[in-house]
């Protein structure tokens, strides 16, 4: 036991920087579980959680490697919100369905992306001062687009659902765990295996090529952790209504970029150009290429942002989009990228986004003011970014 | 006898668990030119660090003495008023600023409240005089000085303060050798100026060019201390304590003559910089043979890296003119993605800023290049990566715990071996090597040369651009030489030494 109790400290300690975001999550929602006298951890709250991350979410996983590759896109927030209107407008007045809709709407996001990155890696443009003029057009642009009228109320109940819906049951087990969604149930337990099946031959694999895995005690805790988290938010949502769409989408996303990121040629010359721009470009990588591939890869995504949250609102409105761009790169922050480039995973951004929503959400539950709302959220940035830095010097 | 200006006594020094200076002693007389060497990794700059205050008095076990008193250094500050200033082997100056607010940068001098402009102009100038450097003027931006101007003005700068000793780390690893001559004329007039001065260097033919007394340090500990008013000392011996063991010869022999085939030819080939419309590289011609070693030998500026960079598909956009033909077949590749297709590889003189992505792994160092090739359509497969990377770690005699390591963890001819490992992976059949064996120790240059040697013998043709005169002569089988971008001799490997060379070079 006293050998287990070593373990876990010297584990906790040397991995400090992976495990703290996840230790703050949780931390913060059992203090707001307790607060909010258990109404936080609720199974319609979590839901609605997920469901307001959502478009956040896409814009940190898009910013972080915007940010890996050393620049940044502060037009993304009113692209979001103008692509939004965009789409609204194209359903309302112009009697797109909502497919065509979305489609047009991240097209026209990864023509925007193309823009800014053009402007950045064949003019030579800082991206701050690129993408700030992006950010006053958008914006502009977000207020023809709602043509003066305010606010353009979307009546479409399949673009709508993608911000509101549930993903269908398996029709004929309505009497099997009545009150509970049982494909939800299904996929989280797949999830659950499929980790734990990854890691294990994961694990296996670093055996195998000589480097030291983490010890087996700390990693039964770490299935243990993960599995019981895991299972924990599944039992929660199959409750409610079970899988969003939003939740869905979020995840693909997550995915592919996880896989682009982790297992690609692209995703290694993106990191390497974020690395040392200098030597990748005479390892023979299109530095110039891989800056417009982010930048649209960046613009797509602030579409589907754009998309999630009219739909969500049902709506388009002239505020939508404000401040999105600082929250995805607070969200990115908080989940460990470095402005120095090459370092940032994109599942880390997505947990970071989620701290920032899960705060903000947490706080309007209890009622905080909203001035002390705003610093709180400041503080926690600086403390993530703060401990960011503190963690990797000591690590070198 | 006089108590030395300086005593180190029995320093020790950890970083974590590893331990890296083991009971060091060292004494510098005053007045003298006292130098440090020893490979790279021995621990020359740290125990320098400590000198200076950089690891402050508490992070270190054993006793600093100057003039015989034991101090204690919490700071940079604390040695600067202990009369110590070092100059580091990175230079420190801002290129943005002039060279007179570089000079009293955190020194300024006052009127009141404001900067006193004119008097540090006339101060600069003074310093700049007594470098021997009044040429440069002290209101020139320092981006605008080339490296060995701006390591005058680092000198000047810490003699601003009127240092009793002066610590200089590797002065002359990248000047070219007639900038490195008058650099160690200045040292030695410093000395008769009663400026005490410690000098860490590679070179050990400048070192024995001005050494009063010497210091050698081998894995942490110093092995061997030589006043030469007392004892002689040459070369051989010198080296024998820094690596622990007698390297006969710097230069293994070859193995392998070359073919009469020629690999690689350049006709007329011109560099021109457009923004400044300077040629760069003026009407070059220049062929290497299949498993030839070819040096090209000039003076920094005389356009060797712009001449191999715009072979390389030219990716700082240089105005390019001329043929270039790979195995006879014209070639104009338009970026290093072509010009690896068409079988050449650069490996640049500047391994971390330029050649390796220091935060990444040694692996995914070595398939940058080449990621194609261990990669199923665009997924890269990890398992025959790691193969590639343990096949170059073992061929190569990497020295890593394993491929998973980071670059910023290796020695420098470690790191130099990755990249050399990276250039190869590409399957190359022109080899550019740019100061290959540049900032790392004899050890590990003598294996990058026996690496040569092989990849000669393989069929590889090789162009070896060197400021080292050493190098040229004793690697090359024939020696193209470069003077304001223009080849001034050719010449082989018998008929060089090293006057010809030079008069070429300077020509």
């Amino acid at each position: 036991m006293n050998s287990f109790g070593q373990h876990l400290k010297k584990f906790l300690v040397e991995n400090v920087r992976d495990y703290a975001m996840f230790v703050a999550l949780i931390a913060i929602m059992i203090v707001f579980q307790v607060l909010s006298g258990g109404t936080f951890l609720s199974p319609d709250n979590i839901t609605n959680l997920i469901n307001q991350t959502g478009y956040l979410a896409v814009l940190s996983i898009g910013v972080t490697l915007v940010i890996v590759i050393r620049h940044i896109d502060l037009s993304i927030g009113f692209l979001s919100g103008f692509l939004g209107a965009v789409a609204a407008n194209l359903m309302m007045f112009y009697h797109f369905n909502a497919l065509a809709a979305i489609l047009v709407v991240l097209l026209l996001g990864a023509l925007a992306g193309l823009l800014n990155g053009s402007l950045v890696a064949y003019l030579g443009i800082p991206s701050f001062i690129a993408t700030l003029a992006g950010w006053m057009a958008y914006r502009g642009a977000l207020l023809l687009a709602t043509r003066g009228m305010g606010t353009i109320i979307i009546r479409n109940e399949t673009f709508n659902a993608i911000g509101n819906g549930f993903i269908p049951d398996i029709p004929g087990l309505e009497n099997f765990l009545p009150g509970y969604h049982k494909l939800t149930l299904f996929l989280g337990i797949i999830a659950v295996v499929a980790i734990i099946w990854s890691s294990i031959s994961n694990r296996r694999r670093q055996i195998q090529r000589g480097i030291e895995p983490i010890p087996v005690d700390m990693f039964i805790l770490e299935m243990i952790f993960i599995t019981v988290g895991l299972l924990y938010i599944t039992l929660q949502i199959a409750a409610y209504n079970g899988i969003s769409w939003t939740l869905l989408i979020v995840l693909a996303v997550t995915m592919i970029y996880y896989f682009i990121t982790e297992r690609t040629v692209l995703g290694r010359h993106i990191y390497a150009v974020g690395g040392n721009p200098e030597a990748a470009q005479l390892s023979g990588i299109d530095v110039k290429k891989i800056i417009l591939i982010v930048f649209m890869s960046m613009g797509m995504l602030a579409g589907l942002s754009g998309v999630l949250f009219a739909s969500r609102l049902k709506s388009a409105t002239t505020t939508a989009g404000t401040m999105f761009e600082l929250y995805a790169i607070a969200g990115a922050y908080i989940g460990g990228v470095s402005a120095a480039g090459g370092v940032g995973k994109v599942v880390n951004s997505l947990i970071g986004a989620f701290v920032m929503q899960t705060l903000q959400n947490g706080m309007l539950l209890l009622g905080v003011d909203v001035s002390l709302q705003y610093i709180i959220l400041g503080v926690v940035l600086a403390i993530a970014v703060i401990f960011d830095v503190a963690t990797r010097s000591r690590v070198r | 006898m006089d108590t030395p200006l300086i005593e180190l006594r029995n320093i020790s020094k950890s970083f974590g668990e590893v331990q890296v200076l083991f009971d060091v002693n060292m004494k510098v007389k005053e007045g003298e030119i006292h130098c440090l060497v020893g490979e790279n990794g021995a621990g020359k700059s740290t125990l320098m660090k400590i000198l200076s205050g950089v690891y402050p008095y508490g992070q270190y076990s054993g006793e600093i003495l100057i003039e015989g008193h034991p101090v204690q250094f919490h700071s940079i500050r604390d040695s600067e008023k202990a009369g110590i200033s070092i100059i580091y082997q990175e230079l420190s100056l801002v290129p943005e600023m002039m060279v007179y607010e570089n000079i009293f940068l955190s020194n300024e001098i006052r009127k009141g409240l404001v900067v006193d402009t004119e008097k540090e102009i006339e101060e600069a100038r003074r310093l700049l005089n007594m470098v021997k450097a009044d040429y440069i003027s002290p209101t020139a931006k320092v981006r605008n000085l080339s490296v060995s101007m701006q390591q005058l003005v680092e000198i000047a700068k810490a003699l601003s303060s009127k240092p009793k000793a002066l610590i200089l780390d590797e002065p002359t690893s990248a000047l070219s050798e007639l900038e490195s001559e008058n650099l160690l004329n200045l040292l030695k007039e410093l000395k008769e100026r009663g400026v005490t001065i410690i000098l860490i260097s590679h070179r050990l033919k400048e070192v024995l060019q001005v050494a009063d007394s010497i210091t050698v340090l081998r894995d942490g500990r110093s092995v061997a201390y030589f006043d030469r008013d007392e004892q002689e000392v040459d070369e051989a011996t010198i080296i024998r304590y820094m690596v622990g063991r007698e390297i006969t010869n710097l230069y293994p022999p070859k193995i392998a003559e070359p073919t009469d085939e020629v690999v690689f030819e350049l006709k007329n080939w011109t560099v021109i910089n457009p923004a400044t419309g300077r040629y760069l590289a003026k009407d070059v011609n220049l062929r290497i043979q299949r498993g030839e070693i070819v040096g090209l030998f000039g003076l920094i500026g005389a356009g060797r890296t712009e001449l191999g960079l715009g072979i390389f598909g030219n990716p700082y956009g240089y105005v390019v003119q001329g043929e270039m033909f790979v195995e006879g077949r014209q070639v104009s590749p338009r970026s290093p993605a072509e010009a690896i297709k068409n079988g050449i590889f650069y490996l640049t003189e500047d391994r971390k800023e330029r050649g390796l992505i220091l935060i990444e792994t040694i692996r995914k160092n070595i398939a940058l290049a080449n990621l194609k090739a261990v990669s199923r359509g665009q997924i890269v497969d990890d398992e025959r990566e790691i193969q590639v990377a343990n096949n170059f770690v073992s061929r190569l005699s990497i020295k890593a715990p394993n491929v998973e390591a980071k670059i910023s963890t290796l020695s420098g001819g470690t790191q130099q071996k990755v990249l050399v490992a990276k250039g190869l992976f590409t399957e190359p059949k022109v080899l550019i090597l740019d100061e290959p064996t540049r900032g790392i120790d004899v050890g590990a240059k003598f294996e990058i040369y026996t690496l040569m040697r092989e990849l000669a013998k393989e069929g590889k043709a090789i162009l070896l651009i060197s400021s080292e005169l050493p190098e040229i002569l004793g690697m090359s089988d024939r020696i193209y030489v470069m003077g304001r971008g223009r080849i001034t001799g050719e010449l082989s490997a018998e008929q060089a030494d090293q006057e010809t060379v030079m008069k070429y070079a300077i020509d």
